[in-house]
């Protein structure tokens, strides 16, 4: 390799609190090279390439530009080694032109002059082959286009070494295509190219050399055309990791939520739902895979209706055959009205027929349980509100991702927070705080919450903590269908057992609980049933006994699902 | 491997936000703000013209509470203040930045006022107070209902269409002075008709009104459901939506609120004191209630407080304006220049300046 | 045809108060601030140039020299206010509504307890003498035109020097990008608060010297002082009508000034009756007109229409 070396990374390491993001990394780029940088979420990818474009300094190590050691503390420093980096989210003010954005903070000297800007961009798109109208406002655009301006920012600064973080993950097979072509011809060009990315056919279509990291570890860096899909995957999964999760079969399996082919486009245009469909059952563990912003959250959002659908169903079965009618959900009134449609009977199986009877009466039979349920309830969920949901008696509970933006508020105390689902109940105008009070004093014993006291504000709380709270709020609503959205980022290893096991005794107690994660080892351990998820699209849904990381990791990462890979995946299900 | 940590040139300090405050520790910075303020004011004040600052303090509290009757104008104007401060409160707590009150308040009081002109006399006072009072609330709320309904349709920005309803009130009582005043000179004087009746003292029942309305509010905000959700939507719309509360309502409903509010402090004002409307009926209280409230953090009770406290800066002020023949507006200097401390010092509340040395140690957690 | 005349040629000088203010506050908003404290620095501008007049009176300096000084020690009344404000809001990260409340607070004080010291009652206002010196050239005319006194043409020069500097220059395109998105500035390397203490210091000394064109140009008397408050808040709503755009300020601030005067112009211009009370109608317009450009331009969605997007909103790097 005579290549010149452009950025070399020597024992770089970079410390959270006491979690290490990157550990004694070390990592060199040659001139004219697409380096590929793998690994899966949380492997310190991002973080790496973060200190490298000046967003964060390194706690140890050193980082050389062209064999000179560099101090980089700010993006701007960067752009003077002549490092750009392309972040995931878009960092351009809407109501400017492309040219406007490119020339941003930028300053050659010359008087500025929005033509000449406007010829620049226009040059330079040329020379790489972007197709772009510098004179286009960014509002205007499609992601792939705010994309492009995001390059040529970093290019009209005479950038040489570039860092694309996930560029494929909000474009379109054929974006990506025409994405990587430029990418090439700036190769061509002597440019180094760093791509972040966990998609193996992008890493083998465009890169020349692959780092994988793991654990925030630098793997090893490997020549592309010497490795194979199975090596790269090994290598960022790793072995195996015995966790010892209890898993206990699952007991009266029924159907709870049938999900019809799900679609749905979100407000850039782009489809992060497609087509899905698949059944939760009650008593079981449903994981859900994949790459971080794959679908799964507006997936869970849809089902809990917080988010419009473009097509598909939300089917919920409700067992009710032979169960007791209560007043719980249903009126007074309401109830009535059933039985006059012949919906229950009782215990001895007549039907059950109030003419005639005193409200005193029906009350009593219906409170002593002697009114029974024909048939189950089913009911479509689709375009209702939360609200609507649960009025309709069905309880779902959702753990949001965002856990103090969506699921608590982080300036109300424990006993505020616990209210927010219930403070609805009864026709009082005043909230009750009693209720929630020992809801509170409940699970902070139970669940182990360190806190001062229930009147904390959550926002004090440590992350675990808050995911208790969180959690124990939503499983004490006695909930059919339990959503969890990564409920163990961030926790420790106690927390996060804490939480495992909670999920267990909800499943036991005859809950469909649906659990998106990150960590592959996790998943094959906990989860009952593993679908795994990728650009929107289902790629497999695997038995999580018998399903191996490597499998799902394949799947999570299969962009484009050729007719005969679609065979064989139909072939791997066959064998689970 | 600290290769790098002599080349750092780190700043001397950065800014991060505060976890938490030990609540004595937040008042003492606030305090401390308040007197130095004070001391400041001081100090100018004697520049200017020359005399004992010793002298300046003494007459600044004789000016605030040396009489019974000073202490009853201290109670009267806190509670005209109060008013109108809570008015604004359940707005600022669901973060909708009204500040509209001057005009709600106004046009409630000219509601108020225009019942009495039209009615006064020939309807017994009781009905006539009655209707007054509906009048002042219904217009207020209508007043404050509008820039809701507009935000929670179509985003328009609340702050600066509150800001315009002001002046459209401004100017409607402009108008009706004009009308109802046939001279042309536009001072309507005092009416007959529609004063509150006095129980005790002249100014007794305006300052229980005022104290019960900051109660009421309380618990409004505090132990109702509609409390609550007003507190959720103003922390975090997306877990509102989360929870399924109606973002769109809970915005206009707090509005309309807001708005009867600042109508009840116009009926108050016009009832209970002045018997009359101008443009100057509240006099930029309007504007001054919104710093009350934002220095009770939002909490009607501690706004008594506060209220009392801008009032009696304001008072104090005003005596020396008088006894050292200076001009009527000195208040307003002292008003600013304290308030201007109060803010400032809010900062070293929520956030703290971590030093080099500290920064070095790298325990972002 | 006189009427018609003295109508406009009253409305353009009051207008251009206005444009003064909205031009000041177009470059602390276009950062993202709401500078409520406009009216209060317009005062505190007007009493500053008024004071200094009354200091250099006896000094025996040329007329241009005694209006250059005034201009200056007006404009820099203005920077030290936009200063305490950006302190405030900038440094340490007040709210802005509450810290320009009492901007307006403070300043209107400062005004009064200046202009009381300067004009007792007894004697005539000591700063008026200069008032020949500002309607320069047209300080003898009889009619409506005395008031086209040289800051009338320096307020439009300003409007038209800040369009240019917003539109045409690489300072402009940063100022407008905080405003929008102050994460993106920051990211390429724009000092953020660096550029919000200019704006918003220039933006308030801007601000006020329409305090002093108005008290020594159209208002004119010893009482105009009163004035300048009322039309401090005129001025932040004609920066929404102006729809953030100094040219649309200037074209803005001279029909505010005709719908502000038409009460008193426009019976005998059309031969109609007109009541007091309805011309008090007619004052009220330029804020409906206000209030109607607000609601069409948040229900029209045009992205250019639209209040600068982190108007308001307190900028700290570590929150990103």
């Amino acid at each position: 390799m005579n290549r010149p070396v452009a950025l070399e990374l020597k024992k770089v390491s970079k410390y959270f609190g006491s979690l290490a993001a990157n550990k004694d990394v070390d990592l060199t780029v040659y001139r004219g090279e697409i380096l590929a940088i793998l690994g899966e979420n949380g492997c310190g990818k991002t973080t790496l390439m973060n200190m490298i474009a000046g967003i964060y300094y390194p706690d140890h190590g050193t980082i050389s530009v062209d064999g000179e050691e560099v101090v980089i503390r700010s993006p701007k420093d960067a752009f003077e080694h002549g490092i750009g980096m392309i972040h995931q989210h878009f960092k351009l003010v809407d109501i400017f032109t492309a040219a406007e954005n490119v020339v941003l903070g930028s300053d050659n000297g010359k008087k500025y002059s929005i033509k000449d800007v406007n010829q620049e961009v226009q040059e330079i798109a040329d020379k790489y082959g972007f197709h772009i109208d510098p004179k286009k406002k960014i509002y205007e655009m499609s992601v792939s286009e705010k994309q492009t301006v995001e390059i040529l920012k970093v290019l009209y600064r005479g950038a040489d070494i570039l860092i694309l973080d996930e560029p494929s993950a909000v474009l379109t097979p054929q974006e990506t295509d025409k994405l990587f072509d430029v990418l090439r011809r700036m190769r061509e060009d002597g440019k180094s190219i760093l791509i972040i990315t966990h998609k193996l056919h992008e890493v083998l279509s465009i890169s020349d050399r692959v780092a994988v990291l793991r654990k925030g570890e630098h793997i090893a860096t490997v020549e592309t055309a010497q490795t194979s899909t199975s090596e790269l995957t090994e290598m960022m999964v790793g072995k195996k990791v015995e966790l010892n999760i209890d898993r206990p079969e699952p007991k009266n399996v029924c159907d709870r939520l049938e999900i019809k082919n799900l679609n749905m486009t979100n407000i850039e245009g782009v489809k992060v739902l497609d087509n899905i469909s698949f059944t939760a059952r009650s008593g079981e563990i449903l994981g859900i895979a994949g790459i971080a912003g794959s679908g799964q959250r507006e997936l869970l959002e849809a089902i809990a209706g917080l988010k419009n659908l473009d097509s598909g169903e939300v089917i919920f079965n409700r067992p009710k055959k032979n169960l007791p009618v209560s007043f719980y959900h249903k009126s007074f009134a309401e109830v009535v009205a059933l039985a006059e449609q012949g919906k229950f009977h009782y215990e001895d199986g007549t039907p059950v027929d109030f003419t005639g009877m005193s409200h005193a009466k029906i009350r009593e039979l219906v409170n002593g349980g002697k009114i029974l349920f024909n048939e189950d309830d089913v009911m479509n969920l689709r375009d209702k509100t939360p609200l609507q949901i649960r009025e309709l008696g069905v309880r779902l509970s959702f753990v949001p991702e965002d856990r103090l933006g969506m699921g608590l508020v982080g300036n109300m105390d424990i006993v505020d927070n616990m209210m927010l689902r219930s403070y609805r109940k009864g026709h009082s105008m005043f909230v009750d705080r009693k209720k929630p009070g020992d809801l509170a004093n409940k699970i902070v014993e139970e669940l182990e919450v360190a806190t001062p006291s229930t009147h904390t504000p959550v926002r004090r709380l440590s992350g675990g903590n808050v995911q208790k709270v969180l959690v124990g709020r939503e499983i004490a609503a006695a909930p059919a269908v339990l959503m969890a959205a990564y409920p163990v980022r961030g926790l420790d290893i106690n927390s996060s057992y804490t939480i495992y096991d909670l999920l267990t005794r909800q499943k036991e107690n005859g809950v469909s609980v649906i659990f998106v994660g990150e960590d592959l080892d996790v998943l094959v351990e906990l989860c009952d049933r593993i679908l795994v998820i990728c650009g929107g699209k289902i790629t497999g849904i695997l038995d999580g006994k018998t399903t191996t990381k490597e499998e799902i990791g394949l799947l999570m990462t299969k962009t484009d699902i050729t007719p005969a890979e679609n065979e064989e995946k139909e072939g791997d299900g066959s064998e689970n | 491997m600290k290769t790098n940590e002599k080349r750092i040139r780190e700043p001397l300090f950065h800014v991060v936000k505060r976890a938490q405050i030990p609540f004595w520790q937040a008042m003492a910075i606030r305090l401390g703000a308040i007197v130095i303020a004070f001391l400041f004011s001081t100090l100018l004040a004697s520049l200017l013209i020359g005399r004992n600052p010793i002298d300046f303090i003494s007459t600044f509290f004789g000016g605030a509470v040396g009489t019974p009757r000073k202490v009853w104008n201290l109670a009267k104007d806190g509670a005209k203040l109060l008013c109108i401060s809570l008015a604004v409160t359940p707005a600022f707590r669901m973060k909708f930045w009204n500040i509209g009150a001057e005009g709600q308040t106004l046009i409630g009081a000219l509601a108020a006022i225009a019942v009495v002109f039209y009615l006064g006399g020939k309807i017994p006072n009781a009905p006539l107070l009655v209707l007054m009072f509906f009048a002042a609330v219904i217009v207020g709320a209508i007043w404050g209902g509008i820039p809701a309904i507009f935000k929670a349709k179509w985003q328009t920005n609340e702050t600066l269409f509150t800001l315009m309803m002001n002046y459209v009130a401004i100017g409607l009582v402009e108008f009706f002075l004009k009308v109802w005043v046939t001279s042309g000179s536009g001072v309507l004087g005092e009416l007959k008709f529609g004063h509150l009746p006095m129980v005790g003292h002249k100014y007794l029942l305006l300052i229980i009104c005022a104290v019960v309305i900051a109660v009421l509010l309380y618990i409004y905000l505090n132990y109702t459901k509609h409390g609550y959700e007003v507190s959720v939507v103003g922390e975090s719309e997306n877990t509102a939506r989360y929870v399924g509360i109606n973002v769109g309502k809970v915005v206009v409903r707090t509005m309309i609120l807001s708005g009867a509010l600042c109508g009840i402090a116009g009926f108050l004002i016009v009832s209970a004191l002045d018997h009359s409307v101008t443009p100057e009926t509240v006099g930029g209280m309007g504007f001054t209630a919104i710093m009350v409230s934002w220095l009770a953090k939002f909490n009607p009770l501690t706004m008594i407080v506060s209220s009392l406290f801008i009032i009696f800066l304001q008072n104090g002020a005003s005596e020396i304006a008088d006894m050292f023949r200076i001009d009527s507006s000195f208040p307003n200097m002292v008003v600013g220049i304290v308030l201007f401390f109060i803010i400032g010092c809010e900062f070293f509340i929520n956030y703290k300046l971590k030093f080099r040395e500290s920064a070095k140690k790298g325990d972002k957690a | 045809m006189t009427t018609l005349f003295t109508y406009l040629f009253s409305a353009i000088p009051l207008g251009i108060t206005l444009l003064y203010g909205s031009v000041g506050e177009i470059l602390t908003e276009k950062v993202g601030h709401l500078n409520l404290g406009i009216p209060g620095i317009m005062c505190v501008g007007g009493a500053g140039g008024a004071l200094a007049l009354k200091l250099m009176r006896d000094s025996g300096l040329p007329p241009f020299m005694i209006v250059i000084i005034a201009i200056l020690v007006s404009f820099l009344c203005g920077v030290l206010m936009g200063a305490i404000y950006s302190l405030l809001t900038v440094t340490l990260k007040a709210n802005q509504n509450v810290t320009g409340l009492a901007m307006t607070t403070f300043g209107v004080g400062v005004m009064k307890f200046i202009m009381s010291k300067i004009s007792t009652i007894t004697a005539a206002p000591g700063y008026l003498y200069a008032l020949g010196y500002f309607r320069f050239p047209f300080a003898k005319s009889l009619s409506a035109l005395k008031y086209f006194g040289v800051m009338l043409y320096l307020g439009l020069i300003i409007a038209i020097a800040a369009t240019y500097i917003l539109n045409k220059t690489r300072v402009g395109l940063h100022l407008r990008a905080i405003g929008e998105n102050p994460a993106a500035a920051d990211a390429v390397g724009i000092n953020v608060d660096r550029y919000k203490y200019m704006a918003t210091c220039i933006g308030s000394g801007i601000a006020s010297l329409g305090g002093l064109f108005y008290i020594m140009d159209y208002g004119g008397s010893p009482e105009s002082y009163k004035t300048i408050e009322s039309l401090g808040w005129l001025a932040v709503a004609l920066v929404i009508f102006a729809i953030w755009k100094p040219l649309m300020g200037i074209v803005g601030s001279v029909l505010f000034g005709l719908l502000y005067l038409a009460g008193s112009y426009v019976p005998g211009l059309f031969g109609i009756s007109i009541t007091l009370a309805q011309s008090e109608l007619l004052k009220l317009l330029p804020y409906v007109v206000t209030v109607i450009v607000l609601i069409v331009s948040s229900i029209s969605k045009k992205r250019e229409n639209q209040p600068p997007a982190a108007l308001g909103i307190p900028y700290f790097r570590e929150e990103r």
